[in-house]
């Protein structure tokens, strides 16, 4: 119980510690919306291992170097080869690393949610200021923005390097902005997905392969299905639209679609014919009806969770 | 792990200074229900509650599911009431509950902790989410662990932490935006007796030095009567009793006494039994069939003179005096009838032995 301790000083002046008891805080108190944004900042640096232990930066940081480590390689071979144009469009390459992506949500979505669950700090969010709402919306946009700088970061190489190497300036700055609006897109939906499966489980394991499964089983089933229509349309007994239908039912085809329609994409469908204009439209409702379905689902969630 | 009590004469005084205003400030009732009734398809958790809880210490007692955790929601304005109103800090919990909470700490029963992150780390992460700006939710932080009694260890991950440790964070992440009321909801669950002690002990300087008002649960009657200005009892979601601490000690101390024994007094046990017993104190058989429980004896105290008296007569016999401590009474015991059979009470009491002892 020493409450004064003196402290050794060299000069043997009086400097002492003093016990300077409780202390009473008098400063401002920010409220709902900065506790919003805190959630919301302590979300997106923990999505890539930021103040959290050394083994959970691992696996975001070595996803986001894979990420960007084929357009850095693009853009050299571009570079050294004086091609007229990048080896892959800015919107064709989320879809070929979907894998890399897909990998990354189902790690961070249950880090980002089924913490608070498994370890029942999410109380002590709903005893402070912050609503529901907002608990939800730090979350989502968190995830959304992380998976975003995971997409969009390969796209800045890879414009970074094709003006680099003098491609043509307008054309590229085109494609550049289609595949950030694209990825932007695909962040929004994967993040609500993620999201969505990882909340109803407080096990991390769980919420990993539960995530992964959904992601790539519907890629799977809908790229075999679209692989058998195709074969039939080319004997001649289906019809091509088929294709596109199909492609709604999985979330990558699903923002392939919505850029091959509207946003100068070359389809990745089998066949290479992305859906129509008037179809495109359904791709982009049902894209952002998704994304509010999975906000919703989360709201519905949080209220149960409550205390 | 030794509570770090800072309380010297200053800190009281600095206590009192601040306090002063604040409590003018304040409305005198800090939580008020009226007719407050919460009901579930299946239970009525709450059932037309109406108390008045005024500053300082109040301990909330119930048996499980008597009700207490509802009654924290319901004035964190986290659960609507199904009938009647509350008040706390003069904020009605059903429009106000986002500036109730911004006044208000809470600490969880249950265990509420992630244990890869360090005390300091979550802590500093609370504080912001109560609205605290960066650097003095940083600094509030590392004051109130060491309030708490976390020092070093406070920025090692959680994870490995004792129970008691763990307590300590959970209470400093409901004090770490200096609330104006906290509610603990059974702080003292899964600690030892000394880490019990020591929780108490810190729950009462939360009011006294830190000038904040606490609302604690148990369903232990006990340990609340110690360290409780007033205690509310609520059975079946009905107040069953609402009074200040002292009504209730008054009648219901029980001391345990275990002395040593000597060359001249083999049984030493024995020897202050006979001797209580020529001065006209009964003593109570405290075996509870337990090794080492015929050692304690458990006698009613009806006040200071019955501490002398044990004193005396140990000192007479020249015995040492191992143990002289009041016994932790079960809610049950506040509803057994001062005229029922004393072998009834005998029979708690025992059971009481049997809990506490050895």
């Amino acid at each position: 119980m020493a409450v004064e301790q003196p402290v050794a000083t060299k000069s043997g002046d009086q400097t002492r510690i003093h016990n300077i008891g409780y202390r009473a805080y008098d400063g401002p108190r920010l409220g709902r919306s900065y506790a919003t944004r805190s959630l919301y900042s302590q979300s997106l640096r923990g999505a890539y291992g930021l103040g959290r232990s050394v083994k959970s930066k691992v696996l975001p940081m070595l996803l986001f170097v894979v990420m960007c480590v084929p357009a850095a390689i693009m853009v050299a071979v571009a570079v050294a080869t004086k091609a007229s144009d990048l080896p892959v469009d800015y919107t064709r390459y989320a879809i070929v690393m979907q894998a890399v992506i897909s990998l990354y949500v189902a790690s961070q979505a249950p880090q980002s949610v089924s913490r608070d669950l498994r370890f029942k700090t999410v109380p002590l969010y709903f005893s402070r200021p912050i609503e529901t709402a907002d608990y939800v919306r730090a979350k989502f946009a968190a995830l959304a923005s992380a998976l975003f700088l995971l997409t969009a970061a390969p796209l800045l190489v890879l414009y970074v390097g094709a003006l680099l190497a003098k491609l043509d300036f307008a054309d590229q700055t085109k494609g550049f902005a289609q595949g950030l609006v694209s990825v932007a897109l695909l962040s929004l939906l994967f993040a609500g997905i993620g999201l969505v499966i990882a909340s109803f489980t407080p096990r991390r394991g769980f919420g990993i392969a539960a995530v992964i499964a959904v992601l790539t089983i519907s890629y799977g089933s809908v790229s075999t299905l679209q692989a058998i229509a195709d074969a039939q349309s080319l004997d001649g007994e289906g019809s091509s639209g088929a294709i596109a239908w199909i492609g709604l039912f999985s979330p990558i085809t699903l923002i392939d679609g919505v850029q091959s329609a509207f946003l100068g994409a070359s389809s990745a469908f089998p066949g290479g014919v992305g859906p129509s204009n008037g179809e495109g439209v359904v791709y982009v409702l049902l894209t952002l009806g998704l994304i509010a379905a999975s906000y919703g689902l989360l709201m519905r969630r949080y209220r149960k969770v409550g205390l | 792990m030794p509570v770090h009590l800072e309380s010297d004469f200053k800190t009281a005084l600095r206590g009192d200074d601040r306090r002063g205003p604040r409590h003018y400030l304040r409305s005198v009732t800090v939580i008020a229900t009226e007719s407050l009734s919460k009901r579930f398809p299946r239970v009525t958790a709450l059932d037309r509650l109406s108390v008045d809880v005024g500053p300082g210490v109040t301990g909330l007692v119930g048996a499980n599911g008597a009700g207490k955790s509802t009654l924290i929601k319901i004035l964190l304005g986290l659960s609507p009431a199904t009938e009647g109103r509350a008040e706390v800090l003069g904020l009605d919990v059903a429009t106000k509950g986002a500036t109730i909470r911004e006044r208000v700490g809470y600490m969880p029963e249950h265990d509420c902790l992630p244990p890869d992150v360090s005390a300091t780390e979550f802590v500093v992460h609370m504080a912001r989410m109560s609205g605290l700006p960066p650097a003095a939710a940083r600094e509030r932080t590392a004051d109130t662990l060491r309030h708490v009694g976390l020092y070093e260890e406070r920025y090692r991950p959680i994870g490995g932490y004792s129970t008691g440790m763990k307590q300590r964070v959970k209470l400093a992440q409901a004090l770490v935006h200096d609330p104006q009321l906290v509610f603990l909801d059974e702080p003292t669950n899964g600690l030892d007796p000394v880490g019990r002690d020591d929780m108490l002990g810190l729950i009462r300087r939360i009011h006294t030095d830190f000038g904040i008002s606490v609302l604690v649960t148990s369903h232990l009657l006990g340990e609340l009567e110690r360290t409780c200005d007033h205690v509310v009892v609520i059975d079946g979601g009905k107040l069953l009793r609402s009074s200040s601490t002292t009504d209730f000690t008054q009648t219901t101390t029980t001391l345990a006494i275990e002395v040593t024994d000597t060359d001249d007094h083999p049984d030493g046990t024995r020897a202050v039994r006979d001797a209580l017993h020529a001065r006209g104190v009964d003593v109570l058989d405290g075996s509870g069939g337990l090794p080492g429980a015929g050692h304690i004896l458990l006698l009613t105290a009806q006040g200071e003179q019955t501490y002398d008296l044990v004193r005396d007569v140990v000192a007479d016999l020249g015995l040492g005096l191992v143990r002289m401590e009041q016994r932790r009474h079960h809610i049950s015991e506040v509803f057994t009838d001062s005229d029922q059979g004393s072998e009834q009470s005998t029979d708690a009491q025992r059971k009481e032995a049997v809990g506490h002892g050895g």
